[in-house]
């Protein structure tokens, strides 16, 4: 058992599960006679150890950042929008469309345009769950699950059967967006090797301190947060849990349809079929379970993430070792971040080292005893 | 086309998409019922797909038309061997339930297809050449009418699963077993002060929804898919959370609903043979299942129906 004072530990805790989750990775690949150094050298190889391969990891955060952003900002309220997917293919699909409507407006009204579409879109996937949750008490989990299944068959057909014919080259594939609607600015890429980084990066950033503003300095915020800690204590208060729950979930759907219009404008410049939830939506839960919610945390695991899935391409061609390596080692650090308790075991408290730990924000888990009796039941 | 050969052919597609549902919405019952939320059942499935079929390609040799039949058990038990990792993380290790339910649904892909790389060296296994087929009850299908339309070219495992939901009914309700699993998922406080062991009941909920569900995606991949790849099991898990939800965590409404989604599914599939469904878009028909589990969340089960300590971790005083 080691002693440390609760910050350092805060920072500890991810730095443990990122390091297990490598090792159960690495353990794997001992196992089927693959070699680990190898293996993740080339994975750091691949990721940044070019201008280009930065580049493609910085593009593969960007989307991350905002679903990420997304998770927590719901997350605070005591929402699990696993819904993210769901709303990022909302995002995808309503700004490429906007795009390709209206190909020849000048770029300063057709990028907000599209942009604003995208993330209309998934305001409204998101305000679906969160409206059901405070007027009906339906559980957020499931709706969100079944919209995510919802949006993919209904994105195939609203390309496939709705959008006028001549917007697709083929039925797989919509066509390339015109460059007024598009999120490539030729220097970033040139700076980084001709890599499909793009400007959405810088919007991702912004997104980050917006984020923190809103979280921690705004009234909209604040309430968020009190309900999320406690919603009968917020509604005793005089806020309206009802109000603070729909608008916690209306930011987290904005900021994951941002994340696919990251994808939309930004990486494929044009929208194709989807047959399975885009990764986007639980990478960006990882990413933020990882990141413990705050800005700083979520851009250090973003790029932590971009690194594994850039580098995981780098790392099947360089030493040989299924991609698929790279999911079972983000599973086995999500896992060992959501056994924090024992993981905390570890490093106990110097300051009150016999005192209960407080627990993080992901922890709506432990309901004790005497919490339930008081409250009379949970919200 | 007769109406009875329409009806048969319906009837028999149905059977088929529900099975597997109806294991793995079984699973679902007594794991929630136990009051451990189980999200990761469609990675359970995952599991059990894909032992099965390497079970299936290894045997099929030498163990012949028993083979599936033994393949959907070894799914089931390495069903269980998964799931002890939500057990482990949810009972011992105070977990968050949607966390260690969305880590399974993460990892069981990857590993799959990780291994059939590993060890066949390409991304989907080949075909199985033993699976499931079709079945007709000796002496039943001869019937008029009802038996071409039930016991004619039919799921044999479809009936077993049925089987499967009334004994679970029975487990569940009628016995000492079935009453302390549903207790530590109400009030596992009450529970653990009358001497029931929490913890080892809610394992033996969460172990067996692992056994069921491994049998489900084993059932599916060896009587739909036929091969094992990442696209075998794309959201049959969470059909069978929302068929477990639709049934009010009741083994016979869970099995109802199942039948009800499985026939959705197979209308999508089947519905271009069929005279009038073949005008309906099947986007309708795919998206059916998972709206009309959010509606009747919303209208006619309310909060209350959940086992009232589903998704809390229980911490035993010392």
């Amino acid at each position: 058992m080691i002693k440390v004072n609760s910050t350092t530990r805060k920072i500890l805790i991810p730095l443990f599960s990122i390091l297990a989750g490598f090792l159960v990775g690495a353990i794997i690949m001992l196992f089927y006679s693959y070699n680990p150094l190898q293996a993740y050298g080339s994975m750091i190889q691949g990721s940044l150890g070019s201008s280009v391969s930065i580049g493609e990891t910085l593009r593969q955060a960007t989307p991350l950042i905002f679903t990420a952003l997304g998770f927590s900002v719901a997350n605070s309220a005591g929402f699990f929008n696993i819904g993210l997917s769901g709303q990022a293919l909302a995002g995808w699909v309503a700004s490429i469309w906007v795009a390709l409507a209206f190909p020849n407006l000048p770029t300063f009204v057709l990028l907000p345009l599209a942009i604003i579409a995208g993330a209309l879109a998934g305001a409204i996937m998101g305000a679906i769950p969160g409206f059901l949750r405070a007027f009906f008490g339906t559980s957020e989990v499931i709706v969100t699950i079944m919209l995510n299944y919802v949006a993919l068959y209904l994105s195939t057909y609203l390309m496939q059967d709705v959008m006028p014919a001549h917007f697709r080259t083929s039925q797989d594939a919509t066509k390339m967006i015109s460059h007024h609607a598009t999120l490539h600015v030729d220097w970033l890429s040139h700076m980084f090797g001709d890599s499909r980084v793009h400007f959405g990066l810088f919007l991702a950033l912004i997104a980050l301190v917006v984020v923190w503003v809103i979280m921690k300095k705004t009234t909209l915020g604040f309430e968020i947060r009190s309900v999320g800690l406690n919603p009968f204590a917020s509604e005793y208060a005089g806020m309206s849990s009802k109000k603070t729950i729909i608008m916690s979930m209306v930011i987290s759907g904005t900021l994951a349809g941002l994340g696919g219009v990251m994808e939309g404008l930004g990486t494929y410049q044009n929208f194709f079929i989807q047959t399975a939830s885009m990764s986007i939506g639980f990478d960006g839960m990882a990413v933020s379970l990882l990141g413990g919610g705050s800005s700083l945390g979520i851009l250090l695991s973003a790029l932590l993430f971009s690194i594994l899935q850039i580098g995981g391409l780098g790392m099947q061609t360089g030493a040989g070792v299924p991609f698929e390596i790279v999911s079972i080692v983000t599973a086995s650090i999500i896992f060992f971040v959501g056994i924090d308790y024992v993981i905390s075991k570890l490093f106990k408290n110097k300051d009150n080292a016999n005192k209960e730990l407080p627990k993080t924000p992901i922890a709506k888990e432990v309901v004790t005893e005497e919490k339930d009796a008081q409250e009379g039941g949970r919200l | 086309m007769n109406w009875v050969s329409i009806v048969a052919i319906i009837i028999s597609s149905t059977l088929v998409y529900s099975t597997p549902l109806i294991f793995t919405a079984l699973g679902g019952t007594f794991s929630e019922r136990g009051g451990i939320v189980n999200v990761g059942l469609e990675g359970i499935m995952v599991m059990g797909a894909f032992s099965s079929v390497v079970f299936n390609l290894t045997f099929a040799g030498s163990l012949g038309k028993a083979t599936p039949w033994i393949a959907a058990l070894v799914g089931g038990v390495v069903g269980v061997i998964f799931s002890l990792l939500h057990a482990v993380a949810t009972i011992n290790f105070r977990a968050d339930h949607i966390i260690s339910g969305t880590v399974m649904n993460l990892m069981a892909p990857a590993l799959g297809v990780f291994l059939v790389k590993a060890m066949y060296a390409k991304g989907q296994t080949d075909n199985i050449e033993q699976n499931f087929g079709y079945f007709s009850f000796p002496g039943l299908s001869k019937i008029p009418v009802l038996g071409p339309i039930f016991f004619k070219d039919t799921s044999l495992m479809a009936y077993v699963a049925i089987l499967v939901a009334v004994f679970a009914w029975w487990l569940m309700f009628k016995t000492k077993f079935g009453l302390r699993l549903r207790s530590v998922g109400e009030n596992p406080q009450a529970a653990d002060t009358l001497g029931i062991n929490v913890y080892g009941y809610r394992y033996a909920g969460v172990l067996i929804s692992g056994f069921l569900g491994g049998i489900g995606g084993a059932v599916f991949a060896q009587s739909i898919s036929g091969n094992f790849s990442v696209g075998t099991i794309v959201g049959q898990g969470f059909i069978s959370m929302a068929a477990m939800i639709f049934g009010k965590w009741n083994p016979i409404g869970a099995m109802g609903a199942a039948l009800f989604f499985g026939f959705a599914q197979s209308l999508s599939i089947i519905g271009g043979q069929l005279p009038g469904i073949n005008k309906i878009p099947s986007v309708y028909l795919l998206i059916a299942p998972y709206i009309l589990t959010i509606l009747v969340l919303v209208f006619f089960l309310g909060k209350a129906t959940a086992p009232k300590a589903d998704g809390t971790n229980y911490i035993k005083s010392k």
